[in-house]
């Protein structure tokens, strides 16, 4: 039976004129067909990942977690991403403020630009920043030669590719709150004399707070996992930039079950945990909203 | 409300600088620096490279066959992962506005899970299911079936990781649809069948164009999870991600930085359209 058929049974025993209770066995169906969809491709998947790294035990599993690669991964993909959400953070809101207050010539166009790391796939972003960054070419030797910076097989390089990918989460989540506020405080703590960053800091910030934090933990979350971009970026050399995602890769490899699992589940679980707070909070901005 | 209050309120509508005229010009320089640098400089040297001895040297590098037939995989699989979701993502997502049961919240959150799991335990998973030591082994060779390491694998990963789009699109348009129209084309004595065609179908038509878009354009970008899964054989399982892959790895930079370019277009195109439709339907309504 397909998806109309079904849907179609449904709203016949909706809309049904009868007084007469029926069985609703088309809703019956299509909430079982919705649940065996999302079970099959989504909840088995996760749930074998569990079974493998735990199957010998939690003391096996931990001790697979703290070897030291393994842990170094785990490390430097969880400080690396947290310095890209704090600078994405402060620019993301800083470009919506822009975008949202200003009037200047190339605004639709940046505001457009905005989105292009949604749409470029992360391999390639990687790539990118390899011919831009990288030791070989120009700017990169120039960076190395001068200023003694390597961006590129090191962790800047790492935080740099997290920061294009990212950087639409927060603008997005914090422009249309901007657009929305009602201006009437500002306007009143600029007549009291009030200056900029006062006026910023304790009346435009405050609503925003909630749209910021889960555009930050989204960029976070979507960090963790990050895998394509970084890659290519990080040269990948164990205990120095090596991240957890390409940990996994070399133990699936290497034949490492528990050790490529282990690993596996602690990404999950932040993972699983940081969508379970968005979630929360998006739904409390909505409610804010009503 | 005085005069004074409301000529205020007018002007309050247009961005009036709130900050001085320096304070405005640095933020200002500072965002766009930052995105120059960040963003535009990465494409444009990118493009730089490719094109440096010429477009015929770009062309060259993507009519190999090699690139056209890892080209067609990707296209093939993000075909099927669009046609599966369109099903499935329909019924998934009408379960959750218009159906309610225990878990719905918990579901709800789940769908969103594929954003944040790294592609490498999606690929990983399904080899733990489907792979030569993985739980689901016998089943398969007892049905002849292969699924790691060949086309089905790469499919059902690349179905993980784009799950949430067209569900996220359908959502908030059923939601703000609601059930009033579809009740009224009942009580006038319009079948089931008429009533979805006619009436929901429609209504939905700009998220099932958003959500087949962005679909794709994801399912054309995905490489972690097809790389563990498909293990990117050459002439069997490589895509065009896993092609840039192995041409970095083999150093052909002309066919990487190419194919690159070609790729990104690509879901630029789709992405920004997508954009531009979706701003245009906005203005309209």
């Amino acid at each position: 039976m397909d998806a109309p058929e079904l849907i179609q049974r449904v709203d016949r025993e909706k809309t049904a004129p009868t007084g007469l209770k029926q069985v609703p066995w088309g809703r019956w169906v299509l909430r079982g067909v919705a649940l065996a969809y999302l079970s099959a491709l989504l909840i088995i998947p996760l749930a074998v990942i569990f079974q493998d790294g735990l199957r010998q035990g939690l003391n096996e599993f931990w001790r697979q977690v703290i070897n030291p690669v393994a842990w170094s991964a785990l490390t430097l993909t969880l400080w690396t991403s947290a310095v890209m959400t704090v600078i994405n953070t402060v620019m993301g809101t800083l470009a919506a403020y822009v975008l949202v207050r200003y009037e200047f010539p190339g605004k639709s166009l940046l505001n457009a630009v905005i989105d292009v790391p949604l749409a470029i796939p992360t391999l390639v972003t990687g790539v990118m920043l390899v011919v831009l960054f990288g030791p070989q070419q120009a700017l990169g030797a120039w960076l190395k030669n001068e200023l003694g910076i390597s961006i590129i097989f090191a962790p800047p390089g790492i935080i740099l590719a997290l920061l294009f990918i990212t950087f639409p989460f927060v603008v997005r989540a914090v422009q249309p709150v901007l657009i929305d506020l009602d201006r009437t405080q500002e306007d009143a703590a600029t007549t009291l004399g009030a200056a900029g960053w006062t006026i910023f800091r304790r009346i435009t910030l405050p609503p925003l707070l909630l749209p910021l934090t889960s555009g930050a933990l989204l960029s976070f979350a979507r960090a963790i996992g990050e895998f394509g971009a970084i890659v290519i970026v990080a040269g990948n050399i164990p205990f120095y930039s090596q991240t957890a995602a390409v940990y996994v890769l070399g133990e699936v490899e290497s034949e490492n079950r528990l050790g490529a699992s282990a690993v596996s589940i602690v990404m999950v679980a932040i993972s699983f945990s940081l969508m379970m707070l968005i979630n929360w909070l998006q739904r409390r901005s909505q409610k804010e909203k009503q | 409300m005085s005069l004074e209050t409301v000529d205020k309120r007018q002007k309050a509508k247009k961005p009036v600088p709130t900050a001085s005229v320096w304070t405005r010009r640095l933020l200002i320089s500072v965002v766009v620096l930052y995105v120059g640098v960040l963003i535009l400089a990465p494409i444009g040297s990118i493009i730089a490279g490719a094109f440096k001895d010429g477009a015929g040297a770009v062309l060259a590098a993507l009519s190999q066959p090699d690139v056209i037939a890892a080209f067609k995989r990707t296209i093939l699989i993000a075909v099927v992962v669009v046609f599966v979701h369109l099903v499935f993502g329909t019924i998934v997502a009408w379960t959750l506005v218009r159906d309610r049961f225990p878990g719905r919240d918990l579901i709800n959150g789940l769908i969103d899970m594929p954003f944040a799991v790294s592609p490498v335990v999606v690929g990983y998973m399904l080899l733990l299911l489907f792979g030569r030591n993985g739980l689901l082994a016998p089943v398969l060779e007892r049905l002849d079936i292969r699924v790691a390491f060949a086309m089905p694998g790469m499919i059902l990963a690349t179905l993980f990781v784009t799950l949430p789009f067209m569900i996220r699109e359908l959502i908030p348009m059923l939601e703000a649809f609601g059930i009033q129209q579809e009740q009224a084309a009942a009580t006038m004595g319009a079948n089931s069948w008429q009533i979805f065609w006619r009436i929901t179908l429609p209504a939905l038509r700009w998220g099932f164009i958003y959500g087949v878009t962005l679909t794709f354009a994801r399912a054309l970008g995905e490489f972690g999870a097809v790389l563990v899964i498909g293990g990117g054989i050459q002439g069997r399982t490589e895509t065009a991600t896993l092609y840039i892959y192995r041409a970095l790895d083999e150093r052909q930079y002309m066919g990487a930085y190419s194919a690159a370019i070609v790729l990104g277009l690509i879901s630029l195109a789709l992405v920004i359209g997508t954009d531009i439709l979706r701003r245009r339907e906005k203005a309209k309504s």
